[in-house]
This record gives C-alpha cells, structure tokens and sequence, in this order.
C-alpha cells in the first residue's frame, strides 16, 4: 500500500486534486481511497486530503499519519504546518516551488523531490494561483505511479467544462514537463 | 480482476453522498425533499443536479426546514410516491416530529442519515450520535462500511421498505466524514437491472390519499374507554411485527442483490475471521475496515481473535449477533457514540443485552471512540484486541474505554 498527503490552502484545489488522482489511479486498475481532512473550508487556511492505493482492496478509513510521499500543492503552507509529519523512509516530496534545490529544507527521509514553479504556471494559465492540477503533472513526472494520459483521462471526468476543461489539461501537461526530479544520495545515517 | 468479469465503463470513483444520490437515482425515486446540512449538503447537492440533468425523473422539493421535508414525504408517501430525504444531527432533530409519526404511519420511506455527533460541545464532524439517538422510534436502522455498500443498500432499502411484511421506512447511515466524503472506486450497477430488481412500487396500498379509496388517516385513537386500548396495542403489535419481519426480508434481499448483482453483503452481522476465534471485538460503519486490518495484523502474531460488524442495527439482530458470538471467551464492542444512561456505548449495550441468548456469558468490554470526527485507527484497534486478550487470560473487564482520550 502506498500513502500520500496532500497539502495545500483552501481555494487550490488540494481536495479535488485527491479526486481526480484518484479517478486516474483507478483508470491504472488501482484500488483507491481518498479522504479530505475534516474541517471548515476557508480560503487560505490549510488543507490537507489523504490518498492511499494497492493492487488489492483497501479497507482503511482513516486519515494517514506515516505518508509515503508528500503533494504540496502551496509554497507556503510548510510554515504553517510540519509537512512532513510521520513520513517514512524513502519518501517523496513534490512541491511547488521557485526556488532551486538548494535553498530548499527537507528532512532526511525525503529520497527523491520533485520541484515544479506550479504558481508561476497557473498565474499564467489561471490569471490566479491555482496549482492542483499542474501539481498532480508533477506528482505524475516525479513519482511514475499514474500516467499524463490516465490523469487527463481523469480530468475529462472531472466537473470542467469548455475553457476550464482546457486550461486544466493545459495544467496538467505543463506541470508534468516543468518539474525537475532530483534524486537526493543517502546521507550517512549516523 | 473485476475488471474482466465486468465493463470497465460500471466503475466511477466517487464518495458516499454521490453514491447514495447515484442509488437514488437508479431507484427512481418520484419525489426528494431536502434540507442541507454538513456533512449531507453535497447528497442532495448531486440530487438536484441529477434532476436537473435529467438523469432523474423526480420532483425535488428545496423547502424551509426538516421537519418540512417529512412532511411533504408524507404527503407524497400517501399518495403512492417513492420517496427519499437525507439529514443528519441538528436536522434529525428539527425533523423529529413528524419523523416520529413515519413508522407508525407505516410509510415505507427511505432517509439517508449522514451521521454526525449532536450538540453541544459544537460540532459538524462525524459520529453516530444522531443515528443512536433515534433508535427506538421505530425505523429501521441499517449501517454501511463501505461506499459500494452504500450504495447497494440504498437500493435495497427499498426493496426492504416496501415489502407487504414490512412497510416501516429505513434509515441508511453512513459516517459523516469518513464515507460521505472518503473516494473510491464503485461499480455502478446497470439502470434496467436495479428496475428489475426493485420491482413495481406499491407503497400506498394500505393507506392512501385516494379520491378513489378515500379514508380516514390517522385517526384518533387510544384512550381507555371503547375500542381505544385494544385498537392502540394492535397497531403497536403490528409496528413490532413488521420490525421483526424485516430481518428475514432484510436477508432475502441481500441474497437477492448478491445473486444479481454478484456483490453479497452481510445483512445482519458480518462474522470475519471467527471460526476458531477464541475472542472478538464487534464493531459497527466505517470504522470495520481499519479494525479488519488489525484482526489480521493479531492473526500473524498467532492471536485468535475474530470480529463481527453489525449491519442492521434496528432491529437489533439479536440472534443472529448471540450465535456470531456463541463461541468466545471474550467481547469487546467499540461504539461511535455514547449511551448517557449507561455510561458506555448504544452497542455494547444491546451486544450484553443479545449475549443473554449465547450459551457462554463472556465478560464484555466497551469501548468509545471516533466522537466529532476522531479517528480510530489500525493502531488503537490493536490496544482494543490486547485488552480483549487479557480478558480470556482472566483480567477483569474494566469500565467504558474512550479510545481517544490522550489523541
């Protein structure tokens, strides 16, 4: 079983985005649960959405507390909250970010991020910054789990319609080829 | 694998609130009224959206409060509509009036409660408070685990309501939060297949607003002088005896839907992992899932524990649930809400109660937890199935256990 939490800000999309990943997965023949946190929608506040998925049935309700990979579909929200509460081993992190790898702050468990400029892309596509459906061309470009082709599948799905539907497979594609994927070398344990 | 058996096109991903629209729809209901409300808005959100789609032929009635919305159901009940509302927490308890008058009235309406845990301290988030405070009105009560058996149930509901031997109107819950809002992937079963199921509606035959039949509904009745005493016990009597009818329909229909729609649920309790269990935790909704995970995680450590979800809660299954239980040593019942007099849990109550027909008296625990949203989780599971443990080892059952107290 392989865990995700998503976190973002009210207004971004981060529990859709949990939606439509999981839509996309099960086009891959997974087997999905997603979960939004539970609390009142407030734009700005953080949000969090949890996804879980295996090739056998999953049987768990529950929020996640030890994620495999962390989708931060916000630049700023890891101020607000410790993203990588709990995270296991060998993690994932995909962030939207300008900066570079460098400058960024990742605890040890993190092997592998993928870095994505999401709010400078959706300024451009939205004329506002939401980042959920590039971000998940990121998820996809950094981790391999779901393909562009299942997660545009997923967004045909989705509510967009006309120009919304456009822009968000414009996202998606955007996302998926402006994300760098470092891997990161174990440091020494001790 | 499903995916062989079945087109692919039957699958979507959605959660709880679309799947009980989506059952309502392929039911066909005539007539919805609605009054939103957290965690239930997005229901009946879909609901008018699927009539303004066009993908149900039904008249949706947006009106000024719960107790409206029974009303109206009441009204279009009697004049032979299929029928169907959701609410959930303070909008049970604006509706609770006329929502006492349904099973009386023997109106076979289905009501969909989003579970939620009352007021006060103040809350929106789930639980099964309002369900649990409801349940010696006289609905039947039947409690979902999954978002598929959300939505099968929510068919087969009516198949339970309308049936000549029942005739009470059903309450589906699923858990506000956790169901109404967790995805995943479900097989939407085909439109001419659940009409087929389903059967012609009859749900006005015995009390109508007819011009044709016309009648006197609800009349007067009781008192101490007359016909009153005797008339007042024979339509109680028949209330209890449509309540126990249902659990024999409530089986049939299950099987019915298994044969048909090749997805057999348990209908009364759900035995997992007990044949040679040596003790068992009993638990109820949405919560089974991660307790299932931590049965099986025991079982690799040599453990013989088992576990026994209880479906239909109203009526309560009692036999069915003293001969799940009839063989351990040991019970402990997790609830989702709280029994004020008796400081334990609504199920733990009835469980104790039912274990007075099972041959062994197992001492018995309860255990509270996931109250306004909490969750309960693999891992406190597993400390349930540890005390349970200690109990057949011979430790004393202590008193209630709130599984959330140091989260």
């Amino acid at each position: 079983m392989y865990e995700i939490r998503i976190h973002g800000r009210g207004g971004q999309g981060a529990v859709l985005a949990g939606g439509i990943l999981a839509t996309a997965l099960v086009e891959e023949g997974k087997h999905v649960i997603a979960i939004p946190s539970f609390g009142f929608e407030r734009r700005g506040a953080p949000v969090t959405s949890y996804l879980r998925f295996d090739d056998r049935e999953i049987r768990q309700m529950t929020n996640i507390y030890h994620p495999n990979c962390i989708l931060c579909i916000d630049p700023t929200v890891g101020r607000a909250t410790n993203i990588f509460d709990g995270i296991r081993d060998d993690a994932v992190w995909v962030q939207t970010s300008s900066k570079p790898l460098g400058e960024l702050q990742f605890p040890t468990q993190v092997a592998t991020v993928g870095l994505c400029d999401a709010v400078s892309i959706a300024l451009d596509i939205f004329r506002r910054s939401i980042t959920n459906t590039i971000m998940l061309g990121a998820f996809a470009r950094t981790t391999g789990f779901v393909s562009l082709e299942a997660l545009k599948a997923a967004v045909h799905h989705s509510d967009f319609r006309d120009a919304g539907l456009q822009q968000n497979l414009r996202a998606l594609e955007r996302g998926y080829n402006e994300t760098t994927v470092h891997h990161i070398e174990r440091r020494a344990a001790a | 694998m499903s995916a062989v058996l079945k087109p692919k096109a039957h699958f979507i991903v959605c959660d709880g609130n679309e799947a009980a629209a989506r059952a309502v729809t392929l039911a066909q209901v005539d007539m919805v009224a609605v009054y939103p409300i957290t965690p239930q808005s997005s229901l009946v959100e879909y609901l008018a959206k699927f009539v303004a789609e066009g993908k149900l032929d039904a008249e949706i009635v947006d009106v000024e409060g719960e107790h409206s919305v029974l009303s109206v159901l009441h009204g279009a009940c009697l004049a032979g509509a299929r029928t169907y509302t959701a609410t959930c927490g303070p909008g049970l308890a604006f509706m609770f009036e006329p929502y006492l008058r349904t099973p009386g009235m023997r109106m076979p309406l289905v009501m969909t409660i989003v579970t939620r845990d009352t007021l006060t301290p103040q809350s929106v988030w789930g639980g099964q408070q309002d369900a649990m405070s409801v349940r010696e009105v006289g609905w039947l009560q039947i409690h979902c685990e999954t978002v598929q058996e959300v939505l099968d149930t929510t068919i087969m509901a009516y198949k339970i309501a309308e049936h000549h031997d029942v005739m009470l109107p059903v309450n589906v819950c699923h858990d506000g939060n956790y169901l109404s809002f967790g995805a995943t992937r479900v097989e939407l079963p085909d439109q001419a297949e659940v009409a087929a199921f389903l059967g012609k509606r009859d749900v006005n035959w015995h009390a109508a607003l007819d011009p044709d039949r016309p009648m006197a509904i609800d009349p007067l009745t009781g008192g101490s002088g007359g016909p009153g005493p005797a008339l007042f016990v024979r339509y109680r009597k028949g209330q209890c005896a449509g309540m126990q009818n249902s659990l024999k329909i409530i089986e049939d229909v299950h099987a019915e839907w298994g044969r048909r729609f090749g997805r057999y649920h348990a209908p009364l309790v759900e035995s997992y992992r007990m044949d040679d269990a040596e003790y068992a935790i009993v638990t109820i909704g949405s919560m089974t899932g991660a307790a299932k995970d931590a049965v099986d995680e025991a079982r690799d450590r040599g453990e013989r524990v088992g576990l026994v979800k209880v479906k239909t809660f109203r009526p309560f299954p009692v036999h069915a649930t003293a001969q799940a239980l009839a063989n351990v040593k040991a019970v402990s019942v997790v609830d989702r809400s709280v029994s004020f007099g008796w400081n334990c849990g609504p199920l733990y109550q009835d469980v104790i109660a039912a274990l007075q027909f099972a041959p062994l008296r197992p001492p018995a625990m309860s255990f509270i937890g996931g109250l306004a949203g909490a969750d309960i989780t693999t891992a406190h599971f597993g400390q349930v199935i540890e005390r349970t443990a200690a109990m057949v080892k011979g430790v004393a059952p202590g008193g209630t256990v709130w599984i959330n107290e140091n989260d």
